[in-house]
């Protein structure tokens, strides 16, 4: 994964409560296979119109080139798609800051390289005209700090693991299973004993693989 | 000790690991896959050379975007195509079980899992799916997740999660006649709105729930996502047991009785605290139909679209606006005005035979109006054989609907089951959303009765006028 430590951008403002995965990524375009490249339809049905290019703000220079969006509330609420942080991140915005978030896009943002920050009451409306202004924002994950045109440094929170792992770029998987295979093994035999029932591995699977299900 | 919640006892069950900091990694029991949210997950594992911790704690099967129209036949070539066949290939090599969509027990993830028996009580369940919080009806701690999370179970068996805080919808009283479940959750999500369970997994309890179904609670906990909470869940009793018993993957003769004690031991502990607590007396409910663009801005059908002149608010007020921009709408007019032009029966919330047989209650003997095109989607082909069987297809096809075969269809449009620009749909579905249904549609979200109740009227109604037992 991708690390993220500072980012120095003006911000796009979309000042919009519950913008959800729908809106941020259409499901028409779920049945692309690739995370790559699906920047093009970030926004689709609000950046474009009949073809050509609407003046959403990310269309508009400056914004165009933000890598900071300002949000409202609710951002990223409803269907689970990564694709939504796929686009996002593929058309170039590596942190989002709002009053509050979808929990499944949250979520999904650390696993990306991309920094969802908690903004709230005075400090979510300095960001919001900051980017209105299009000046440009700070933002620290490591002194977990946003910098605001004036000088003022605005505190964020963010779980120390998330953290961690965006500092790093970790890939979280991969340290799961060098680190807990022992502790999941062992896991794994006390529920087989204890709850035998939800071991599918004693032919039960098989079995529903042999059926016939199929139609004539 | 406190007592422990519901919640509390089947997180406490998969604790791998607590850290230092808080956070738990929690082991997986199941996986359910679809085509949507897997190439991704599946091309990680691929480009690391991973494989899978048990193959057997997944099941696959691509429910969003077949085709409704026809199962005899292969899809013509196109994305759609590329998506499943994509899946199916994943699933060969990876080792998983594959539901073609010409099995009888295809259908949509949400609808197929408690029907194999797959879903269990006290289980964890994930799915690359947010509406997954349908299986907590049977007592599974059940959420969606996204596609680098299902990586992880794929390889890992486990997620590192930190634990929700607890809330309790208490429901009260009988359900009027006319007044269903799902007018139950869009009242609900419309009193705490669409972030009123953020943070939160929801236990729905009360007097109300030892009368519902297992269909009723997979409807309840379904929209739990649309409260803003990932989790919603119902204590198991006898008609949990009764519905899994004999499933295919439920436990074998053998196992079934220690399961069964152990599954009624998991029900909330009577001094158990909860963070936050909801009441709603369900016999004071009337129908309920969604106005605006997400599911908190519903309204009972007695009601008119609201005026965003009245609201105080300005951030709120600007999302009204902007609402009944989209949607077409003029503040002050009753909802029973609203004349519609596309009817969809079906999703995971509400594609199941008992939304079937209320629907067709109302649709029998009757006519879908003039100028209205309705389409009857089964949650899956179990549940389309067995309306078969009563002759529901008959009562739907009879007064001018379209009888489909299963999959998510009209719910989110990634087939070619779609609203065209403007159109304006009276849906079963979860999602009102802008371009939920097709790009420029408008969804009105109901229940099966009041969709059915809209088919035939030509326009937005109240179920309760149409002499119903
Ligand atoms: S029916 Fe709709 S909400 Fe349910 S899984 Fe399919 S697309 Fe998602």
């Amino acid at each position: 994964m991708q690390s993220f430590t500072t980012l120095e951008s003006i911000a796009a403002p979309l000042p919009e409560a519950d913008v959800d995965t729908d809106v941020i990524f259409p499901a028409r375009f779920l049945l692309l296979l690739d995370k790559a490249g699906l920047g093009k339809h970030l926004f689709h049905e609000r950046r474009y119109r009949e073809g050509r290019l609407t003046d959403f703000v990310l269309n508009r220079p400056p914004y165009d080139r933000a890598q900071i969006l300002v949000a409202d509330a609710n951002f990223g609420s409803g269907s689970s798609r990564e694709h939504a942080v796929w686009a996002l991140a593929d058309f170039g915005i590596r942190c989002v800051i709002a009053p509050s978030f979808g929990e499944i896009f949250f979520a999904n943002c650390f696993k990306n390289g991309v920094l969802p920050i908690v903004s709230r009451g005075d400090d979510h409306a300095s960001v919001m005209s900051a980017a209105q202004a299009a000046k440009p924002l700070r933002v620290d994950l490591e002194r977990q700090q946003i910098a605001l045109p004036d000088g003022e440094a605005i505190g964020f929170d963010v779980e120390p693991f998330r953290r961690r792992a965006l500092l790093s770029g970790l890939d979280e998987i991969g340290t799961i299973l060098s680190e807990e295979a022992a502790a999941i093994a062992a896991f794994e035999r006390e529920q087989r004993a204890q709850q035998p029932w939800l071991w599918l591995e004693d032919g039960r699977m098989e079995r529903l693989v042999e059926t016939e299900g199929r139609r004539k | 000790m406190a007592g422990r919640t519901l919640y509390d006892k089947v997180w406490d069950l998969h604790v791998v690991k607590n850290y230092d900091d808080g956070t738990t990694l929690l082991y997986i029991d199941r996986h359910l896959v679809q085509e949507v949210s897997s190439p991704q997950s599946f091309a990680g594992l691929a480009g690391e050379g991973r494989t899978l911790r048990r193959p057997a704690a997944h099941i696959a099967v691509a429910d969003h975007a077949v085709p409704t129209r026809f199962r005899d036949r292969a899809l013509p070539d196109g994305l759609a195509a590329r998506q499943l066949s994509r899946l199916e290939a994943n699933c060969e090599r990876f080792g998983i079980k594959y539901i073609p969509m010409n099995d009888d027990r295809h259908g949509i993830v949400h609808v197929i899992g408690p029907e194999l028996g797959f879903t269990l009580p006290g289980a964890t369940l994930v799915c690359g799916d947010s509406h997954t919080s349908t299986h907590g009806a049977f007592g599974a701690l059940a959420f969606g997740i996204g596609s680098s999370e299902c990586e992880c179970v794929f390889a890992t068996q486990t997620l590192r999660q930190r634990k929700q805080k607890r809330m309790r919808v208490m429901l009260e009283g009988a359900l009027p006649a006319g007044v269903t479940v799902k007018d139950i959750i869009l009242a609900l999500i419309a009193r705490i709105g669409t972030t009123g369970g953020a943070g939160y997994a929801i236990e729905y309890a009360g007097s109300t729930i030892a009368g519902l179904s297992m269909e009723a609670r997979m409807t309840l906990c379904n929209m739990s996502i649309e409260a803003g909470s990932r989790v919603g869940m119902v204590a198991p009793d006898e008609a949990t047991l009764a519905y899994l018993k004999g499933r295919p993957l439920a436990p074998t003769a053998g196992q079934w009785d220690a399961a069964a004690r152990h599954w009624l031991s998991l029900a909330s502990d009577p001094d158990a605290a909860f963070d936050l607590e909801v009441a709603l007396d369900v016999s004071a409910l009337s129908p309920q139909v969604s106005w605006g663009t997400n599911p908190g801005e519903t309204a009972p059908i007695t009601g008119t679209v609201p005026d965003p002149a009245a609201e105080a608010d300005p951030a709120r007020r600007s999302k009204m606006e902007r609402s009944l921009a989209y949607m077409g709408l003029a503040p002050n007019t009753p909802l029973t005005s609203i004349a519609i032009d596309r009817v969809f029966i079906g999703s995971c919330t509400n594609g199941r035979i008992e939304d079937l047989r209320v629907a067709a209650d109302i649709v029998r003997g009757r006519r879908v109006a003039p100028g209205v095109s309705g389409i009857v989607v089964p949650g899956s082909a179990s549940v389309r054989l067995q309306a078969e069987a009563e002759g529901l297809d008959r009562v739907f096809t009879a007064a001018g609907f379209e009888w489909r075969e299963s999959g998510c269809s009209m719910c989110v449009a990634m087939n070619d089951d779609r609203l065209q620009p403007g159109e304006r749909c009276a849906s079963t579905s979860n999602r009102n959303f802008e371009g939920r249904q097709g790009m420029g549609g408008r969804t009105h979200l109901m229940s099966p009765a009041m969709a059915a109740a809209a088919a035939v009227s030509g326009h937005l109604a109240d179920v309760r006028t149409f002499g119903m037992a």
